[in-house]
C-alpha cells in the first residue's frame, strides 16, 4: 500500500513536471519548493489542531496560491533563467523553514495525528486521498488540453513565438499551467509526508525530486499526455530494482535521461504512441486537408 | 566596526563568485544556454587538483597549472559530445542534458572520492591562513586578495579577448548571429566548442580557489551554480564586469547576513536576488538583448 502510494505521488509529480515543461516550455529545477512546502504547510496546520488529512488538502491549496505569489517574479525569466530562479525559491524556502525551530529546524518533524489511525487503515486511506489526488489532477490536465485553451498550449509547446503572433495569449496560459504545477506538487509534497510521516528540509526541499521528474518525463514522452504516466511506472520499478546502487543508480538516471534528450527525445511513449491507430487520451488535435 | 570588516571580506568573497560566474555567462553570453552542470564541473577540476596535490605532492598551484589543459579539453570534449547536439534539439533540450550531466557528475565524484568534505587549505599552507591586520578587527586575508586579483585578471583577459583578437571577433559574430557568422567562413561549432574550453577552465580556477578558501565535498557544486547565477543576475545578464560587482554585492550581502546571524548568511543573498528580480532591472530581463558580449 505505501508503495502505491509511492507511485502515485511520482505519477502526480511527473504529470505536473510535464505540464510545465512539456506543454508550458517552463522548465523548472525549483519545483521542490511546492513539494516542500506542501509538506510543511500540512506540519503547520497539524500542530495548529486541523485534522492530518483535511490540512493536507488545504497545504495543497496553499502551495497552489504560493504559485500565484511567485507567477509575476519567476514567470519573467525565460529558459534556464527561470529553471535557476526557481531553484533559488526551493534553497531560500528551504533555509527558511530550517531556521523555524517550531517546525523542527534543520533536523525534522514528524506528522502527529495520523497516529491515532491503527497503521493498516492510515495507509489505505492515505493511498485513496493519493490516488484521487492524482485522477483530479490527471483530469484536470485532460480538461485543460480538451478545451479551447489546449489549442493554445500546445502551440506553445511546439512554437512560443509562432503562438504569440497568431494571437495567443501566453502569459495568462502559462501563470495556469504554474499555478497548476504548484498545487499539484504543493499535494505531493503533502501527500509524501502522510505516506512517510516525517520530513526533513533537506531531503524535501532536495534537488533530486527534479532530477527524478525530470527522468519520468524525459523517459516518459515530454509534451504528450501519457508519457509522464508511463515514466512514473518506470522509474517506480527501477527504484525498486536498482535503488540499492546508491551513487551508480543516480548516474544511471542521469546518463539516461541525457541519452533520451539527445537521441529519443519524445520519449518511449513516441515509440508506442504513433504507430498505435488511435489515441488513447484524445487530447490531440488532427487537421484534416480539406476538399 | 564589525559590519566595516563584514563588508571587506564580502567584496574578497564576491572576487571568488564572479569567477564561477565569469563561465556561466560566457556560455550564455554565446550559445545562450545556461549550463546546469558549471558548479559540478567546477568541483570536478578542484578534486582533480586535490589528487594530483595529494597523490603526487605536487603545490597546489602547480596542480592547478597542470590541470587545466585537462579541463579544457573536457570543456571542449563536452560541447562536441553533448551540448552541439543539445543545441540542435530546441532551446529545452541543454538544459535537460546538463541536468542530467550535473547528475551524472556528482555521482560519480561521490563514487569515487566519498562523501567526504576536502580541503586544498593545507597544501596551500601559509598563503591559505595568513592576514594583514589592519586594525583590531579588519584583517585582509592574503587569499582573498589573490582570489580577487585571479577575478580581475580572469575578467580583463576575457574582456580582452573578446573585443581585441580575432577570435574575440568570431565569438561575438557567433553570439549576435550563427547562422550570419556560418556565412562568413566562421564555424559556430568550432567558436561553441572553444567558449566551452575556456568556461570550463575558468570553472576550474574558481572551483581550486574554493578549496583553497574553505572545504568542498561532490555535492557542492550545485550551490556554487546558484551563487553565480544571481552573481550574473544581479550584475546584469550578459555583462563581463557586472558579474565581478554582482558577485561582490553577493558576497557583502552573505558576509552582512552572517555577521546579523551565520543562518542568515545564505538567506540573505537568496532575498538580494529575488529584490534584484524584482525590481526595475529584473523586468528588464526579460526584454533585455545584449548588444556585444563583453
Amino acid at each position: 500500500m505505501q508503495q502505491l502510494t509511492t507511485l502515485c505521488t511520482l505519477l502526480i509529480m511527473a504529470v505536473m513536471w510535464n505540464v510545465l515543461a512539456g506543454y508550458g516550455g517552463l522548465v523548472s529545477v525549483g519545483q521542490q519548493a511546492f513539494i516542500g512546502f506542501g509538506a510543511y504547510a500540512t506540519i503547520f496546520l497539524a500542530q495548529r489542531g486541523v485534522a492530518a488529512y483535511l490540512a493536507v488538502v488545504v497545504a495543497s491549496v496553499a502551495s497552489g496560491l504560493l504559485a500565484v505569489v511567485l507567477a509575476p517574479l519567476l514567470l519573467r525569466l525565460r529558459g534556464g533563467q527561470f529553471a535557476v530562479g526557481t531553484w533559488v525559491v526551493a534553497e531560500a524556502l528551504a533555509l527558511l523553514v530550517a531556521l523555524d525551530e517550531s517546525l523542527g529546524g534543520g533536523t525534522g518533524v514528524s506528522l502527529r495525528g495520523l497516529n491515532a489511525i491503527a497503521p493498516d487503515w492510515r495507509s489505505a486511506y492515505t493511498y485513496w486521498l493519493t490516488l484521487g489526488f492524482a485522477l483530479l489532477l490527471l483530469f484536470l490536465v485532460f480538461l485543460l488540453l480538451r478545451r479551447r485553451s489546449g489549442a493554445a498550449i500546445q502551440a506553445i509547446r511546439d512554437d512560443e513565438e509562432a503562438a504569440a503572433s497568431l494571437g495567443v495569449r501566453i502569459m495568462p496560459l502559462k501563470f495556469m499551467l504554474f499555478v497548476l504545477a504548484g498545487f499539484g506538487c504543493g499535494a505531493a509534497g503533502a501527500l509524501t509526508l502522510a505516506n512517510t510521516l516525517f520530513v526533513q528540509p533537506s531531503s524535501i526541499f532536495g534537488v533530486q525530486w527534479s532530477a527524478y521528474m525530470l527522468f519520468m518525463v524525459l523517459v516518459g514522452g515530454i509534451g504528450t499526455y501519457e508519457g509522464p504516466i508511463l515514466g512514473a511506472v518506470l522509474f517506480f520499478l527501477l527504484q525498486d530494482w536498482f535503488a540499492q546502487f546508491g551513487a551508480w543508480y543516480l548516474i544511471g538516471l542521469g546518463v539516461v535521461a541525457i541519452l533520451f534528450a539527445l537521441f529519443l527525445p519524445r520519449g518511449l511513449w513516441s515509440l508506442a504512441g504513433d504507430r498505435l491507430p488511435f489515441r488513447l487520451l484524445p487530447v490531440g488535435y488532427t487537421l484534416r486537408p480539406g476538399r | 566596526m564589525n559590519y566595516a570588516n563584514a563588508v571587506l571580506q564580502g567584496v574578497f568573497l564576491g572576487g571568488l563568485y564572479a569567477l564561477f560566474a565569469c563561465g556561466l555567462s560566457l556560455i550564455f553570453g554565446v550559445m545562450r544556454i545556461i549550463n546546469l552542470a558549471h558548479g559540478d564541473l567546477a568541483v570536478l577540476g578542484a578534486f582533480l587538483v586535490w589528487s594530483l596535490t595529494t597523490h603526487l605532492g605536487a603545490g597546489p598551484f602547480v596542480a592547478l597549472a597542470a590541470a587545466l589543459p585537462v579541463m579544457l579539453i573536457v570543456g571542449y570534449l563536452l560541447h562536441r559530445t553533448i551540448l552541439a547536439r543539445s543545441l540542435r534539439g530546441g532551446p529545452l533540450t541543454p538544459l535537460l542534458t546538463t541536468f542530467g550531466l550535473a547528475i551524472v557528475i556528482q555521482n560519480a565524484l561521490l563514487q569515487v572520492y566519498s562523501p567526504d568534505v576536502r580541503s586544498l587549505g593545507g597544501a596551500a599552507g601559509d598563503l591559505a591562513t595568513g592576514s594583514w591586520h589592519l586594525t583590531e578587527q579588519i584583517s585582509i586575508s592574503y587569499l582573498g586578495v589573490l582570489i580577487l586579483s585571479a577575478a580581475v585578471l580572469v575578467l580583463g583577459g576575457l574582456s580582452v579577448l573578446l573585443r581585441r583578437s580575432a577570435f574575440g571577433r568570431e565569438m561575438r559574430a557567433t553570439a549576435q548571429d550563427a547562422d550570419t557568422a556560418a556565412l562568413v567562413g566562421v564555424p559556430a561549432q568550432s567558436v561553441y566548442a572553444k567558449a566551452t574550453a575556456i568556461a570550463v577552465a575558468t570553472a576550474t580556477v574558481a572551483g581550486v580557489f574554493l578549496a583553497m578558501r574553505s572545504t568542498f565535498d561532490p555535492s557542492s557544486g550545485p550551490t556554487q551554480l546558484i551563487f553565480a547565477f544571481e552573481a550574473v543576475v544581479i550584475g546584469g545578464l550578459g555583462s563581463l564586469w557586472g558579474t565581478l560587482w554582482g558577485g561582490m554585492i553577493l558576497g557583502v550581502a552573505q558576509t552582512i547576513g552572517a555577521t546579523i546571524d551565520p543562518q542568515y548568511s545564505i538567506l540573505a543573498g537568496h532575498l538580494v536576488f529575488l529584490i534584484v528580480l524584482a525590481g526595475p532591472r529584473g523586468r528588464s530581463l526579460f526584454t533585455h538583448r545584449r548588444e556585444a558580449t563583453a
